[in-house]
């Protein structure tokens, strides 16, 4: 025998397969790019080299089945549901993952694919254990969409009949039951890469196979940020949001409880989906009635709130700046960001404890209606807080985490005490017997009434920012928002690109509102200053700008940052309607948008109730001492390390 | 763990991280040098890899778990590996592995309580033609019968004499 591998004739013994291979440049590999014909179920269809069989297909209208494949993930081909008979090749191939390189004859159907599918499904519930009466998932669940499909109808290799594992109730927000998780890794690929953040990943091998976190260790104990985008993508009901609808009906049952809901923007642009209706389709006065009947006393705008921290959080950025342009403060940490997002605060408590206090300190609008509920609202009316039940219906699973967080109770009682996500909203407005788009349309309650448009856009990766800056130019460079940007719109901060920068030089500047002249004499030292703000969304992308901002990049140079944990803002928030894509988003986006355009007030600082709020309440004003002690938070270094 | 001894894995990690490199395909050789040193790979130690080649931990316990010859918790000093495969099975590996587990006194897929010896199934490791074939730690043994145990085991206690445990005890503790 011979050490040299040149010597090792891998020709003679070894199968074909086994020898060495020399890597040959494709024939036309310079036409990458272009068109190629390939003829899928008898139709020739053109498509660009390297599309996958299963964009060809779905292209010209083919449906082909899949399991672990989603529009916002990077290939897997990990669970060959969806594979396809390619003429000439002896094994079947799994059409999401085969770019298309040269010409194929395809056929999607066939009795050896059929065959494969059903046993590929039955395959998969030999190891699920889950009854889909008692699932969230019954009736929106890939995998019983697919046994159905596929007439899947006797269990060919068995079904579990007791559970395998303990369901991990641990967070706040997330459920996971791995007796329900089909290993499709699609989990795996949110977390680790369009949101960067790791808590999920495929431990041991072969059969013995799970997803597990860090050590295995309960979600409570690892680093996740809650966001659910995870729950959002999975095709079955192995992760769920941690549901509060059963304490939240018996708060309603209860004749002592005052129990009032307030309701984020981008639940309404979603939760017709829940009933059947097109993404992008607003429920907003439809849902006021339906959450009326199912026993709500009060249903309040979150949007109030949301222009509420527009005011606070646009006076502490001017305090910054002032305290860093004029007093030369150098401590001053710039640029603030914003805290609105509570998967994004627990992602830089985590990641980037060292930028802490580039954090806006101001609540979130959730926390900070929270607390005016439980004092302003609760000593207006004459009730007594301690019979109040807060509950936040939100896009969101991270926000209730946040309204358990230890510090949120600044009210003296426990802020906000339940939050709903859009999907638990619309059970039970199912569940009091409501068909939502057949409600009439009612406004919301008084003291609180309707905000304004800037509210509204809170919902969409941008809109925190063009409220901002329509408050901004309106109270520092006295024009209105209008003569600078047609209607208000301010275009270059919308949009779905992961981050975004935009400057705007401040021309001329005008008189100091009376709410501001406690802080600031004058606004002469922005004159002539530009304004640098930025958006991002999704957390892979707010690492990109932390980090740039560490090398001292672009972004190091903004003002004022916007930051949502999840991609396309709150409305693809982790409690919003299951499926998402790039499509839904955009939809429920246009639906925001068009709901802006609708109001009559547009921007924060002319919402008339938040300046009573001032005069009534909030005595000393924007970042004054009451607003600390009630709006106003603090943040805790949690690191990575467990 | 006590925090002398974590500093000083900390600095040896650091030393092996710069030998490798800090791209994730050094994952590997740096698993197995921990793996090698200290017969298991803590979590403190799989953190801190992680934040060295840019990757989440849960990757890198993704990887742990994967493998049969890295393992997260600590192991016997001798790890016995019999193979189950067809060949192995039909030269007898079951009377090998009943005098094993009577001479050690546990199943396999167990450790000693002494910690000296951990008994794993494998499956076929080449040596088809030589079976029953059984590995302790790099070393392979072919044809072994319930007599050949015996001795494999003696030898292997031998080698664990007070004074040839002390050094081994302590990288363990660590
Ligand atoms: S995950 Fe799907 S198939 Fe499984 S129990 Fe739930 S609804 Fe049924
Ligand atoms: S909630 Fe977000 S951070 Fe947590 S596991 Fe899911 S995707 Fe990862
Ligand atoms: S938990 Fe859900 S998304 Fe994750 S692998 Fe299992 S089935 Fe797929
Ligand atoms: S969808 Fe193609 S392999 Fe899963
Ligand atoms: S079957 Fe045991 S070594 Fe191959």
């Amino acid at each position: 025998m011979t050490d040299n591998p040149k010597d090792i004739k891998s020709s003679d013994r070894a199968p074909k397969a086994q020898r060495g291979q020399v890597v040959q440049k494709p024939d036309g590999v310079d036409a990458i790019g272009a068109k190629i014909t390939v003829n899928i179920d008898g139709q020739d269809i053109k498509v660009p080299m390297g599309t996958t069989i299963l964009e060809a297909a779905r292209k010209f209208g083919i449906r082909i089945p899949t399991l672990c494949h989603h529009d916002d993930l990077c290939v897997a081909g990990v669970c060959r549901v969806c594979v396809v008979e390619i003429e000439g090749q002896r094994a079947l191939q799994a059409s999401c993952a085969y770019p298309i390189t040269s010409p194929l004859k395809i056929k999607t159907h066939t009795p050896q694919v059929r065959r494969a599918r059903r046993h590929i499904i039955d395959l998969l519930l030999s190891k699920h254990y889950g009854e889909c009466y008692t699932c969230f998932r019954n009736n929106n669940c890939e995998l019983q969409s697919l046994a159905k499909e596929y007439g899947v109808d006797f269990f060919r290799f068995g079904h579990p009949e007791k559970p395998m594992y303990e369901k991990d109730n641990s967070s706040y927000a997330v459920v996971r039951d791995m007796n329900k998780c089909v290993l499709c890794r699609r989990c795996v690929r949110t977390c680790i890469d369009l949101q960067e953040v790791g808590v999920l990943e495929a431990a041991h091998r072969s059969s013995d196979t799970r997803i597990e976190t860090f050590l295995d260790k309960p979600l409570s104990d690892v680093v996740c940020i809650n966001c659910g985008q995870c729950i959002n993508r999975c095709p079955t009901g192995a992760l769920t949001a941690n549901d509060p609808t059963d304490e939240v009906w018996a708060a309603i049952d209860d004749p002592t409880k005052h129990v009032t809901i307030q309701t984020a923007p981008s639940p309404r642009a979603g939760i017709g989906e829940c009933f059947g209706l097109e993404p992008g389709t607003p429920m907003t006065f439809e849902m006021n009635t339906a959450l009326r009947r199912c026993g709500f006393d009060k249903v309040f705008d979150t949007n109030f709130t949301a222009d509420l921290t527009i005011i606070e959080e646009g006076t502490e950025l001017l305090l910054r700046l002032y305290k860093a342009l004029v007093e030369k403060d150098e401590t001053v940490a710039l640029p603030q960001f914003t805290s609105c997002s509570p998967g994004w605060v627990k992602f830089m408590e985590h990641f980037y404890p060292e930028m802490l206090p580039n954090m806006s300190s101001a609540k979130s609008p959730q926390q900070m209606f929270g607390a005016l509920i439980k004092t302003f609202y609760a000593e207006q009316q004459g009730i007594d807080p301690s019979n109040i039940v807060s509950v936040a219906l939100m896009p969101c699973s991270a926000k209730k985490f946040e309204c358990n967080r230890p510090e949120m109770t600044d009210s003296g009682f426990k802020d906000v005490d339940y939050g709903l996500t859009t999907r638990e909203m619309a059970k039970m407005i199912s569940e009091a017997g409501i068909h939502l788009p057949d409600m009439p349309k009612s406004d919301f309650d008084a003291p609180f009434g309707t905000a304004t448009g800037s509210g509204v856009i809170f919902g969409a990766t941008g809109g925190v920012m063009e409220a901002a800056l329509r408050s901004v130019i309106e109270l520092v460079c006295g024009v209105r928002a209008e003569d600078l940007f047609e209607h208000a719109n301010i275009i270059p901060v919308r949009g779905f690109e992961g981050t975004r920068l935009v400057e705007l030089p401040i021309e001329n500047v005008g008189p100091v509102p009376d709410v501001f002249k406690k802080l600031v004499p004058n606004w002469d030292w922005l004159k002539g200053a530009t304004l640098k703000v930025g958006v991002c969304h999704g957390t892979a992308n707010a690492k990109k700008v932390l980090d740039d901002i560490k090398n001292g990049g672009e972004f190091s140079k903004c003002h004022f940052i916007e930051f949502m944990a999840c991609p396309g803002g709150c409305l693809g928030g982790g409690g919003q309607p299951i499926p998402t894509t790039p499509e839904i988003r955009a939809a429920r986006a246009e639906a925001i948008y068009a709901e802006d355009r609708s109001y009559g007030v547009r921007k924060s600082h002319e919402n008339p109730v938040i300046w009573e709020l001032y005069e009534k309440f909030l005595t000393d004003g924007p970042c004054g001492h009451i607003s600390h002690k009630l709006l106003h938070t603090q943040y805790t270094a949690r690191g990575k390390y467990i | 763990m006590l925090v002398s001894n974590r500093n000083r894995l900390d600095r040896e990690l650091d030393v092996l991280i710069d030998k490798c490199g800090r791209q994730r395909t050094a994952l590997m050789p740096i698993l197995q040098a921990v793996q090698r040193k200290y017969g298991f790979i803590r979590n403190f130690a799989m953190q801190k890899i992680a934040d060295a080649l840019s990757i989440h931990p849960v990757e890198v316990h993704g990887v742990v778990t994967f493998y049969s010859f890295l393992s997260e918790k600590p192991r016997g000093r001798f790890i016995i590996r019999l193979c189950r495969t067809i060949s192995c099975e039909m030269a007898g590996k079951d009377r090998v592995a009943a005098q094993l587990e009577t001479e050690l006194g546990i199943k396999f897929g167990e450790t000693t309580v002494d910690k000296r010896f951990t008994l794993e199934w494998a499956n076929c490791m080449g040596l088809c033609d030589q079976g029953p074939a059984m590995l302790v730690n790099d070393t392979h043994y072919t044809r072994v019968t319930p007599q050949r145990v015996l001795e494999i085991l003696e030898e292997c206690r031998s080698r664990l004499s007070p004074h040839a445990m002390q050094g081994a005890e302590e990288e363990h503790l660590v």
